[in-house]
């Protein structure tokens, strides 16, 4: 399903309709990581992505006025060097994955024990990696400055 | 039984996705969109070798860790580059690439 929708976002004409496959091809993307225990960062995605980036993607569509694509003169040899690329990316995917013995194995059974997974989580983000979680927040506030100072400067 | 091998081909389709999106769309936002599919490929065998890697009845937490750090970062590229996208189509009233060929050699 999360394959599925992928390829809806890639094959859609109309800019919506790919962001609405988007967002539900994210919803499924959280399942996956809910179905592997990683229970933080399966409601991170869901707020994160499904929330906040596609309510901006679809509030940008919104503004912009985009009608669906109109059908243009395509380049020819560069769609045909793309797909190219794309059969042998997956060829090269699926020799790598089906000749990495390791990979069958069975996943190793786990028990959380009283403390959850954000727990866990918790402990590690912030006893180990304290420095780079500041590092990120000042990122994210440089970027929300830039953001702003983008958008008021006056075009010439 | 699902193996770590199906989530690892998963990963790399959706990424094979975003790539396709990226080399044939033509329309900026959508690009921009299939670089977000690409991000998450990455984090989908993240966490798979997360959960593989458990030791003592626990995943490995420096992959999850490593995956929220990566959402924090593209959380914040993600609003650059509409930010970007906005200002480019109010010069020149489009999100088409190849009107925007003024560094065009």
């Amino acid at each position: 399903m999360m394959l599925f929708f992928g390829g809806m976002v890639v094959l859609n004409r109309n800019p919506v309709a790919s962001a609405l496959s988007l967002v539900v091809s994210f919803l499924a993307l959280a399942a996956l990581y809910v179905s592997l225990d990683a229970y933080f960062i399966g409601v991170i995605q869901i707020l994160v992505y499904a929330g906040a980036v596609m309510v901006l993607f679809l509030f940008i569509i919104m503004l912009l006025d985009l009608k669906a694509e109109s059908r243009r003169q395509v380049n020819f040899p560069a769609v045909c060097g793309g797909f190219v690329v794309i059969i042998l990316f997956i060829k090269v995917l699926s020799d790598v994955c089906y000749g990495f013995d390791g990979g069958n194995a069975k996943f190793p059974p786990i028990s959380q024990g009283p403390q959850g997974d954000v727990w866990h989580v918790g402990m590690v983000l912030f006893q180990q990696y304290n420095v780079a979680l500041q590092v990120v927040g000042t990122l994210i506030l440089v970027a929300t400055i830039g953001v702003v100072i983008l958008s008021k400067r006056e075009l010439k | 039984m699902v193996t770590l091998n199906d989530y690892l081909f998963a990963s790399g389709l959706l990424f094979a996705i975003g790539f396709a999106g990226v080399l044939l769309r033509r329309n900026v936002i959508i690009i921009f969109m299939a670089l977000e599919l690409m991000l998450n490929a990455a984090n989908l065998s993240l966490i798979g070798f997360s959960r593989y890697n458990a030791h003592d009845g626990l995943p490995d937490y420096n992959g999850q860790v490593l995956v929220f750090f990566i959402i924090t970062v593209a959380a914040a590229e993600v609003t650059v580059g509409l930010a970007i996208i906005v200002a480019l189509f109010r010069a020149r009233q489009t999100t088409h690439v190849e009107d925007m060929n003024t560094l065009k050699f």
